[in-house]
């Protein structure tokens, strides 16, 4: 903006509104008035002066409107400050998530009454380590656990992106869980569970994409605990999958299902 | 002052009709393929979907929230192609929808719910506090935006789901049965909604109840076992039916006498 401003002949000409300026005048002025503070602030003052009826005018509306400008509901004076919490995880995945954490923490309790003999006899934790974040990856993107799906389905962020983040904030609360159990009591190393966890997400996902999450979750969990969990803690010894031979095992699952989500990343936006 | 418009308001449109469709045929199910073979073009205004129960009305309004993938035939909205492989980002941030059977999570507040909405739509952030308070002013929830959505009752339910449609203020807006459970006051006040939002927006209205159609709606559409009966103004819905159909009103009438020339399936109901 230039450091020109409009005259207050035609500022106090325009207030009166008796002398109409040219169409030009006026439309340049007005454009002008749109960006300038301190013309508006003259036009004010000019208006208080020079047009008391248009003043009054004025004063008597904002006497009309201030009844029902204070009945009105004013917008809560909090900063906006958005809800964080369901853009990380939908609120149907809590249960869930408590439900991993209340299964760990009983299996932390049951290892610690248990003599620990490390790698000698199955703990109950590496046995249910690999299958407890499923519940909660299933709740983020399922039909008929979480009551909004029909509206997330429908939204521009839905996909593989949001199914990521809210998988990703899942991991982030059960694997420190596990981690910190695991270290307490001894009795499990990290490697023995991490790697067939994660690769039971991947696969969860992979297999998602084709008959839905909550069904392939269901599907991981009955399998895991038919042919390995309950054989193991009947045989009280570490499942031959469990071994720590088996890791390169447990790695190239991860790494097929991360292949297979990265190759069907499209098909999650109908899911 | 930050900018009221932005590279998408202004950019020209390219396309003729907001949904185009052309031997659409969408599954609900397995086997059922609820929409068969559909030719339908509607362009801005406010569309009423009519049609019996079972009709098909829900599973074409899915297909057009593309929460439903078409079976065979093609389906355009807003000049994006949605088939297997298209993507459905940047088309999906101009549809609101609200679905017949609106879940929400019930220890939100009206506020937050529709923040949560607005950011799944990808509504600019800085956009998202102004976008969520104006919808929820339109819906006449402002004095109940801090409340818990459980305390709601289920016609303030209704409105939020309104609010959360209208937040990203859609080019589509897809609304399946959105006066179920609407007071009659409540119901007008909605009806003036939707003439204003169908100034400039494609509003679609699925709906049962034949006068919410001659009050709100500039077009109605006539939808029974997958297919178009009939398209038209209110006012040729009503031409069409004669003093002999049942009904109360003429355009209840109109309604009877275009169903009735179908060959009548399935009892009395």
């Amino acid at each position: 903006m230039s450091g020109e401003h409009a005259s207050a002949q035609l500022i106090g000409d325009y207030a009166r509104g008796d002398t109409a300026p040219a169409a030009d005048v006026l439309w340049a002025l007005e454009a002008h008035l749109e960006a300038c503070a301190t013309c508006r602030g003259r036009l004010a003052a000019a208006v208080a002066t020079e047009a008391p009826v248009t003043a009054a005018l004025v004063d008597t509306v904002r006497a009309q409107l201030a009844p029902q400008l204070a009945a009105a509901a004013p917008r809560s004076a909090r900063r906006y400050r958005p809800n964080l919490v369901p853009r990380r995880l939908t609120p149907v995945a809590a249960p869930w998530l408590g439900t991993a954490l209340g299964c760990t923490l009983l299996a932390l309790l049951l290892g610690a009454v248990a003599a620990p003999v490390p790698l000698g006899h199955a703990s109950l934790l590496v046995l249910v380590a690999p299958v407890l974040p499923l519940g909660a990856v299933a709740a983020s993107w399922s039909r008929p656990l979480d009551p909004v799906h029909e509206l997330t389905a429908s939204t521009a962020r839905a996909g593989l992106p949001l199914l990521l983040r809210r998988t990703t904030a899942v991991l982030a609360v059960v694997v420190p869980v596990l981690l910190l159990g695991g270290g307490l009591t001894g009795t499990t190393t990290a490697g023995q569970w991490l790697l067939p966890s994660l690769a039971f997400t991947a696969t969860a996902l992979a297999l998602g994409s084709v008959v839905g999450l909550t069904r392939a979750a269901l599907a991981l969990l009955a399998a895991w605990c038919a042919a390995v969990a309950v054989p193991a803690w009947f045989a009280d010894r570490v499942p031959l999958v469990l071994q720590p031979g088996q890791l390169p095992g447990w790695g190239l699952l991860l790494a097929i299902g991360t292949a297979a989500v990265i190759v069907r990343r499209h098909a999650y936006e109908a899911l | 002052m930050p900018p009221t418009t932005s590279a998408a308001d202004t950019a020209p449109r390219t396309y003729a009709w907001e949904i185009r469709a052309t031997g659409l045929k969408v599954r609900a199910g397995r086997r059922k393929t609820a929409v068969d073979g559909l030719d339908l073009s509607l362009g801005t205004g406010v569309h009423g979907l009519l049609g019996p129960n079972g009709a098909g009305k829900t599973t074409l309004i899915r297909s057009l929230a593309t929460v439903l993938r078409p079976a065979e035939g093609e389906l355009e909205l807003c000049g994006t192609a949605v088939g297997a492989r298209s993507d459905l980002r940047a088309l999906r941030r101009r549809i609101g929808y609200l679905p017949q059977e609106f879940g929400y999570y019930k220890r939100f507040t009206v506020r937050e719910f529709v923040e949560y909405m607005a950011w799944l739509k990808e509504v600019p952030k800085a956009a998202v506090p102004a976008a969520v308070q104006r919808a929820v002013e339109r819906v006449g929830l402002a004095d109940r935006a801090d409340h818990r959505m459980r305390t709601l009752s289920g016609g303030m339910v209704r409105r939020a789901g309104i609010a959360q449609a209208i937040v990203n203020d859609p080019v589509l807006l897809l609304l399946d049965e959105p006066t179920a459970g609407l007071d009659p006051a409540q119901r007008l006040r909605f009806r003036e909604l939707l003439q204003e939002l169908g100034r400039d927006t494609c509003v679609v209205v699925s709906t049962h109840l034949v006068e919410d159609v001659a009050a709100a709606c500039s077009d109605v559409v006539l939808f029974a076992e997958g297919r178009l009966l009939f398209q038209g103004t209110p006012d040729e819905l009503a031409a069409a039916g004669g003093p002999g159909h049942p009904g109360d009103s003429p355009l209840e009438r109109g309604y009877s006498a275009l169903l009735d020339t179908r060959a009548q399936r399935g009892g009395n109901w």
